[in-house]
Formats: structure tokens, sequence, C-alpha cells
């Protein structure tokens, strides 16, 4: 597959639903601690989202790292804004900035 | 040199930090998706430097990132980073 078609895959991805989380595994079955710790801020915060596996398609593990131009997983998208990964995340949650964040794109969260 | 000693001389080298420590945690990855016997997979960087100042963290990560692309191609996995200016250090 041809690089345009992998970032226009994503790109899809990244536009359909508000909150987009690229991860090793499933959110029930998270592979790797990051993505985990990413998961749990999510679900603490009652964050409805969608979840790509990257480890079900190399493609789109590769693609995803240029795509943000970054090279670790997890990322997470919020309305088609790259938010960050996995110590961005932890860190804007411990500051009270992630619900407040997300309460000003417009998602629901229980913090708000 | 260890990766974790390149890692501090080329963030040193760009940031002329006020503090830096890089921690090789690779033995708590053992085993895990992108471990290597050989170590030396996963960090994690503790950073403050004045020319952090005005970016956001995302833009400080991937200035972090950017630095350690040859790295990252020869096998580092996993860098976790705070990177925060002076200012932004917890008061004592």
């Amino acid at each position: 597959m041809s690089e345009n078609t992998v970032n226009s895959r994503i790109q899809d991805e990244v536009n359909k639903s508000d909150v987009v989380l690229f991860m090793k595994g499933s959110p029930v079955f998270p592979q790797c601690g990051f993505s985990a710790a990413v998961i749990q801020i999510l679900n603490a915060l009652g964050v409805k989202f969608n979840s790509v596996d990257v480890l079900m398609d190399p493609e789109v593990r590769e693609g995803i790292k240029r795509f943000t131009n970054w090279p670790t997983i997890p990322q997470l998208y919020v309305k088609s804004e790259f938010v960050g990964g996995c110590d961005i995340i932890r860190e804007m949650y411990e500051t009270g900035e992630l619900a407040d964040f997300l309460t000003n794109k417009g998602v629901e969260n229980r913090a708000a | 040199m260890t990766i974790a000693a390149t890692i501090e001389a080329k963030l040193t080298d760009a940031f002329a930090p006020l503090s830096i420590t890089v921690i090789d945690e690779s033995h708590m990855h053992a085993g895990h998706a992108g471990a290597r016997p050989a170590g030396e997979t996963h960090f994690r960087v503790d950073i403050v430097a004045a020319a952090f100042a005005g970016q956001s963290r995302v833009a400080r990560q991937r200035q972090v990132y950017a630095l350690l692309a040859d790295e990252f191609a020869a096998g580092l996995h996993a860098l976790s980073i705070r990177a925060l200016t002076p200012d932004e250090l917890p008061n004592p």
C-alpha cells in the first residue's frame, strides 16, 4: 500500500470520532503499559473514544509515526488535533488540564 | 558510550539544560514488546532548560525526539520525557 493510502486511512480514523487513541492492543487488553495508562485516564474521565490497535496493521503502526511526526505509541487525537502521548496525557490529567481541554473542545467528560 | 550517555550528551548540547537526568528503565520492561535481551530500549528523561520557554508540550517532546531519531531507528523503543523550564519547577 502506498504511503498516501495509509495516510488517508489514518486521516479518516482521526476525523471519524471526536476522540481517537492509536494504541497497542485493545482498551480491554492493552498490550503495553503506556497504552494502558492512557486508557485508564480516559476511563477515569468517562470519555467516549475510539481506539485503533496498531499491532493489527504494520502499515498503520509505522504510518502513524510519520503522520504525527511522533515516534512512539500511544497517540491521542481530539477533534482531529494531536494532543500527545502517554507523558503529556498523564501530565495534563494530573494538573486537571485534560478535563478542561476536553470540555473546551465540547467532549463530554466526568469532570465537566 | 551507553545509549543513556548518548541521550544525555545530545540533549545537553542542544538545550544547555539547568539539569538533566537520563534513567535506563529497560529492565522494567524485560520480556515485553520492544525489549531486547541486550537492554537499552526504554528510557526516562527529566530535563529542565530555559530553551523550552514558550513551547507547547508537544513541541518540546518533538524536539527531543528529533534529536534522537538515529537512536529510535537503532532500537530505542520508548522514551518518557518530562521537559520543563526553570520557571515551571515545583516550588521547594
